[in-house]
């Protein structure tokens, strides 16, 4: 298919999923912002929200704090924003719009019908109820667009192209969302097992939908090695980091496969960070460091995505 | 303010309102008398939501507001009957050969001028003649793939030629969003008509374009559609075709020239392309040989094409075949190239270029409209009859000044057709587009796309200025 429109449905997937975490993230950021008084935290949640979601340079050339209705203003509705999720929903729709043939029906009415309920909406976050309300309602019209491209997409190299795109950007958003509570939120061993890590990890587990789940898998208290495990190296969690790669090397082998078999440096550089997962044992992984471990995957997770355009879609 | 055409009388009412009812709109009429007022306004509700949905919009590059626009889609159809509609085929088929057989004739010896039926400074003199494209012949020496040819009807065997377009002629998404409309709004009363289909044009245009080839090429040839882009009016349009007809959509980016052969880039590397259905101005379509600030074109495309290694679909230069001060001589040409009498009549057209000619139209601005020559989309033009006096005066000026920019016509009165407005249905006034191929033949989709001017006595029914479309219906007995 051409190069262009392949990049075209791999950065369109990319900034919807983009736009749901960015969605999920701000929601754990206003509830841990809301429980922060009473449970005495210092007071960074909104810092870490910027953190997460890779917007903290951007943010802090416009504005010189942190609080709440900056923060939540720039992530949703700021066009200068690029990862904002209105910025987002634009960029996805415009690039859908470029390469319009290539998706079914479904996706297009999927995501244009985001766009056009998104024009209609008063964005006016000043109360709770309304926030909270939107931010649902972004995270489901994602996983509408999921479910739509998922059921209606010819397997062939376009799905592929649009699934690399997804796990890429949530790969990046898992790893991003483990870095900033370790690193960010309660760094030091002071408060560590209180009750405001507690909710800090629990609001973590949330945003990945995976409170739940992680009670079911451990039959466990929370216990922050375990959640670690979770979300890097299970791959029953279909958010993990495992099962993005999983997802990510078996495209790029059907592309690959599909294409006579040529491969080339991103097929290496994604074996090799999938078989760190595979084969990694947690207990190794905080030893290291995870700080340490996470910021060199997300940095090495950008040079995949960087390898992907150079070989498939320039 | 109802205006009166300088050919005759009023406006002739397709329905035959008021004496009596014309054969195609016979069970139309019943219907929209018997249909409450209110259901009408229901479906055009529906009709909109459905454009809006499918995103068949278009950008109007003035306006600062909406970006996108839809056109207004009116629910209630055109109709023609069988024995029109086929005399309407057969004077396009001969306007189409004639026009073609002149492209051919103005880039290699000229013989029409020779002839004399066509002063040789209209074509040689003309921005519209490619000098690039002299002595090269394009394959099956088919220029004009596509035309869309402007038709106005005042009377019941009445038809005129308004305007020849050869060059990117766009609105046939338009034709076929148009009938799947109709069929989702309307199926019972479809059904009751027979109405010839119009899904078939997409395979017709590929026909067309796998037929035009170039000689290298073996088995199944690559067809590709060159769109400037999504920011492009017609956007819409070319991905609407692209992906009816399964081609690649591509924009000048994706393509790259070397050693005079074109490839567009893939995923799975360089693929060589035969067949391009650009619809891209010439003057953009390659810096190295049009205007160098292009950025939507290919570099060393046009050498690729006069080196016989793909076809452009239409070809280079078709601008000077619909140029307005040639439109004049199309009769000729029908006379000159296929020895036959025009079947479709020629508007009279002054020429303002010529003294004579400007005197006339300099006396009588109140009867005529004014175009300029190298005008598209309405715009820079002058209705006399609806102009005031200072708006005359203003554009006498301009005339006096730049003659040779403006031809002028006799206001038509364009025939009318029931549409439903504001206070209900109402006649307003229509024209007809319709779609002509070109390859081994000529091939005519029956219908095409009618334009409605939506306000009550206007006569322009342009998209970019307010006008609307309508289904055009073919009874086929």
């Amino acid at each position: 298919m051409l190069s262009r429109a392949a990049d075209s449905l791999y950065w369109l997937a990319r900034y919807v999923e983009r736009a749901e975490n960015v969605a999920r993230t701000v929601a754990v950021g206003y509830r841990m912002a809301s429980m922060a008084l009473s449970l005495g935290s210092n007071g960074n949640e909104w810092l870490s929200t910027l953190i997460t979601t890779g917007c903290e340079a951007g943010f802090f050339a416009k504005y010189d704090e942190a609080t709440q209705p900056a923060v939540i203003d720039y992530l949703v509705r700021d066009l200068e924003n690029p990862s904002s999720i209105l910025a987002s929903i634009e960029t996805a729709r415009r690039n859908a719009r470029a390469v319009r043939i290539a998706l079914t029906s479904d996706m297009w009415d999927a995501l244009n019908e985001t766009w056009l309920g998104l024009r209609e909406m008063d964005l006016d976050f000043s109360s709770s109820q309304n926030l909270l309300q939107f931010l649902d309602w972004v995270r489901a019209r994602s996983q509408l667009f999921n479910g739509a491209y998922n059921g209606t997409m010819l397997r062939n190299d376009a799905f592929y192209f649009t699934r690399l795109g997804t796990f890429i950007e949530r790969a990046d958003n898992t790893a991003r969302i483990l870095d900033v509570k370790y690193h960010v939120l309660l760094p030091t061993h002071e408060g560590i097992g209180g009750a405001l890590d507690y909710y800090q990890w629990q609001a973590i587990l949330r945003s990945v939908s995976a409170l739940r789940a992680y009670h079911w898998v451990y039959h466990d208290r929370l216990q922050p090695w375990l959640i670690g495990e979770l979300l890097l190296l299970r791959p029953e969690m279909p958010r993990s980091l495992i099962n993005c790669f999983d997802q990510i090397t078996q495209y790029l082998d059907r592309l690959a496969d599909g294409y006579g078999g040529r491969r080339g440096e991103c097929h290496r550089l994604a074996g090799a960070l999938h078989a760190r997962l595979r084969y990694g044992r947690i207990q190794d992984i905080f030893q290291l460091g995870l700080h340490e471990f996470l910021s060199d995957f997300i940095d090495r997770s950008t040079a995949l995505g960087d390898e992907i355009s150079a070989y498939y879609l320039t | 303010m109802a205006d009166t055409a300088s050919l005759g009388g009023l406006a002739f009412d397709e329905t035959g309102a008021p004496e009596c009812c014309r054969e195609p709109y016979a069970l139309v009429r019943q219907w929209l008398d018997s249909m409450p007022h209110g259901m009408l306004d229901l479906k055009r509700r529906e009709a909109e939501l459905l454009f809006r949905r499918i995103g068949i919009t278009f950008a109007v590059y003035s306006e600062q507001g909406d970006r996108e626009r839809l056109i207004p889609f009116d629910i209630v159809p055109r109709i023609l009957g069988a024995e029109e509609w086929k005399y309407l085929a057969r004077g396009l088929t001969q306007r189409v050969l004639a026009l073609n057989k002149f492209l051919h004739d103005v880039y290699h010896t000229r013989e029409i001028v020779r002839a004399g039926a066509i002063p040789e400074t209209l074509v040689l003199h003309n921005d519209s003649f490619r000098s690039e494209m002299q002595g090269f012949a394009p394959a099956r020496d088919v220029y004009t793939h596509v035309a869309g040819i402007d038709i106005v009807r005042t009377g019941e065997r009445e038809f005129y030629v308004l305007e020849d377009n050869c060059r990117t002629p766009s609105g046939v998404s338009y034709m076929l969003e148009n009938r799947e409309a109709m069929l989702r709004l309307f199926p019972e009363l479809l059904g009751r008509h027979s109405v010839a289909p119009v899904a078939s044009y997409p395979e017709e245009l590929h026909d067309v374009l796998r037929s035009v080839a170039p000689p290298h090429c073996e088995g199944e040839p690559t067809v590709v559609l060159l769109t400037p882009g999504s920011f492009n009016s017609a956007y819409y349009e070319h991905s609407f075709l692209a992906d009816e007809m399964g081609l690649e959509l591509v924009e000048g980016i994706d393509l790259r020239v070397a050693d005079n052969v074109v490839y567009m880039r893939t995923t799975e590397g360089l693929k060589r392309v035969d067949v391009i259905y650009r619809r891209l101005d010439d003057d953009y379509l390659d810096p190295l040989t049009f205007r160098p600030d292009s950025m939507l074109g290919t570099p060393g495309l046009f050498n690729a094409y006069r080196a016989g290694n793909v076809t452009l679909a239409n070809a280079v230069g078709t601008g000077i075949a619909d140029d307005k001060s040639i439109y004049p001589f199309v009769p000729a040409m029908i006379r000159f190239y296929l020895g036959e009498e025009p079947i479709l009549k020629n508007v009279p057209t002054y020429r303002c270029g010529d003294r004579s000619e400007l005197g006339y139209v300099l006396d009588h601005l109140a009867e005529l409209v004014v175009k300029e020559t190298h005008g598209s989309g309405g715009y820079g033009m002058l209705v006399g009859p609806h102009a005031t006096v200072a708006e005359r005066a203003a554009f006498a000026d301009k005339l006096r000044a730049r003659p040779d920019n403006y031809i002028a016509q006799p206001t038509l009165a364009l025939s009318t057709c029931p549409t439903f407005v504001e206070s209900g249905v109402a006649p307003r006034h229509v024209d007809l587009r319709p779609f002509v191929l070109l390859g081994e033949a000529v091939r005519i989709v029956p219908g095409g796309l009618t334009r409605v001017a939506l306000r009550e006595g206007s006569l322009v029914v342009n998209s970019s200025q307010g006008g609307g479309t309508k289904d055009t219906w073919v009874l086929e007995r």
